[in-house]
């Protein structure tokens, strides 16, 4: 292919890729990471790209950003096999795949309108991840009811 | 053991521990049914905080701790409470528990029970949360099964009726799932057992969803029959169509053992038949009375005088 059909993207000095995002849902990590474009910073987003080693996917380069626990967690329920890599002065200074933890703390609403954590108490949401048939399900530690994962996904607190 | 800790979920009590209070509540009724005044919580303070209706708990529950020579001090209705005016559970609890040495709270949402016991410098005894728990109705309503049969397991239970917003038979579906025995459920298409109560236990393959009461009416040991609760329908006409269904009469117990039970957390509206109420077989009152000594025997032993 000639140089002038690739479209080139510029390597970002200091921020994330986050890279292996399941094809065609890198809108739902920014939607969840609450990255709308008005921050300022340079956002690359790269949707349904070929990658040898998954088929496709999509990629997203953030400049000037940085990922609290919460935001990791979050990017782990919509897509759970993402990449993080952590860009320091054009070099990789960390790379790492998220994982979904045993406890998720404070970014999924519970899903059962009647549980306490869904009236304005003093409390974040807290749920533990259990083995249900062959997925996975996500008890509620106040209410006890279980979510599924694409339930889970519906719930995060945007 | 029990001592201070809150008791919220039936999970949150040991099995031994089941046993435990099955004695002392044995002791209790015993020592009552000579007319022995039992003092041993004499000058503690339990506050019960009740945001939604309850007759048999409630009562229970305060004939428990005066029973035990204790004080009670609580707030009648959730609309004359601080509640109405908007404060938290949180706020609520923390200022009940600074009053008294322990809680008793039942109310509408799911989880305010655990939520209240985090908030909480006392322990916290859920006397039912939405269509949650009711640990201490299970409590009592295996003491009742233990004091008739001797035993917890190895035995045939029928849960019938609503299964789905019955937040007893939440509770006490895992705790006979604990023992071997066999548990049956009961109930029309729209009120069935949720899949989060029983798969949220580790041993559930002795558990059957069962279409018809008549398959197992000659087989049970117990049968636990429930109200089907009306303020639990949006749609009254959903209510319309299963009201009546799954319900005892004479014709009913005919078929059933002799040496089996008829259950019930009351209380009733159709499910049984008044004419049930002098077969021996009805079991329903002696459970409901049961309910002070085992509530005695819980909050001693929380609050650590036994």
């Amino acid at each position: 292919m000639s140089e002038d059909k690739v479209l080139k993207i510029n390597k970002i000095g200091d921020g994330i890729v986050i890279d292996h995002i399941s094809p065609g849902v890198s809108l739902d990590v920014l939607e969840v990471l609450k990255i709308t474009g008005k921050e300022g910073m340079t956002v690359s987003l790269l949707m349904n790209v070929q990658s040898g080693k998954v088929g496709t996917k999509d990629i997203i380069k953030i400049e000037k950003k940085k990922l609290a626990k919460k935001d990791l967690d979050k990017i782990s329920l919509v897509s759970p096999n993402a990449t993080i890599n952590v860009i320091s002065n054009y070099e990789i200074r960390e790379k790492f795949t998220v994982e979904i933890p045993q406890i998720v703390t404070g970014v999924i609403r519970c899903s059962n309108q009647n549980c306490v954590t869904n009236s304005k108490e003093p409390v974040q949401t807290l749920f533990q991840k259990e083995k249900s048939g062959d997925g996975e399900v996500f008890r509620c530690h106040y209410c006890d009811r279980t979510m599924s994962l694409p339930e889970v996904r519906k719930s995060i607190i945007r | 053991m029990l001592k201070g800790k809150s008791l919220v979920n039936i999970d949150d009590v040991a099995s031994e521990d089941f046993f435990r209070i099955f004695d002392l509540a044995s002791e209790y009724k015993k020592r009552l049914s000579v007319g022995e005044y039992v003092k041993e919580l004499e000058g503690k303070i339990m506050s019960t905080l009740f945001f939604e209706p309850s007759t048999r708990t409630r009562l229970s529950f305060e004939s428990a701790m005066h029973r035990l020579g204790g004080n009670v001090i609580s707030v009648s209705e959730a609309k004359s409470s601080s509640a109405s005016k908007g404060e938290t559970i949180a706020d609520t609890i923390r200022m009940a528990s600074s009053y008294s040495d322990i809680v008793v709270m039942r109310h509408p949402m799911e989880g305010a029970a655990r939520l209240a016991s985090e908030f909480s410098s006392v322990p916290v005894i859920n006397g039912g949360d939405g269509s949650g728990q009711h640990p201490t109705q299970t409590l009592l309503d295996l003491f009742t099964i233990w004091e008739k049969f001797g035993r917890i397991d190895n035995l045939d239970v029928s849960l019938v009726g609503d299964l789905k917003y019955g937040r007893t038979v939440h509770s006490l579906v895992r705790a006979l799932s604990r023992f071997d025995n066999t548990v049956n459920l009961i109930s029309p298409e729209i009120l069935q057992m949720p899949d989060h109560v029983i798969s949220g236990m580790k041993q559930a393959r002795r558990i059957k969803r069962i279409e018809n009461l008549d398959d197992v009416l000659t087989k049970s040991d117990v049968f636990y029959v429930t109200r089907i609760q009306k303020e639990r329908f949006v749609d009254l006409n959903d209510y319309a169509k299963v009201i009546g269904s799954y319900s005892f009469d004479m014709e009913t117990v005919s078929k059933m053992k002799k040496n089996s039970i008829i259950m019930h957390p009351l209380p009733r509206v159709d499910e049984i038949n008044p004419e049930v109420d002098m077969d021996p077989r009805a079991y329903y009152f002696r459970e409901a009375s049961n309910g002070v000594f085992v509530r005695m025997a819980i909050i001693s032993m929380i609050l650590g005088v036994r």
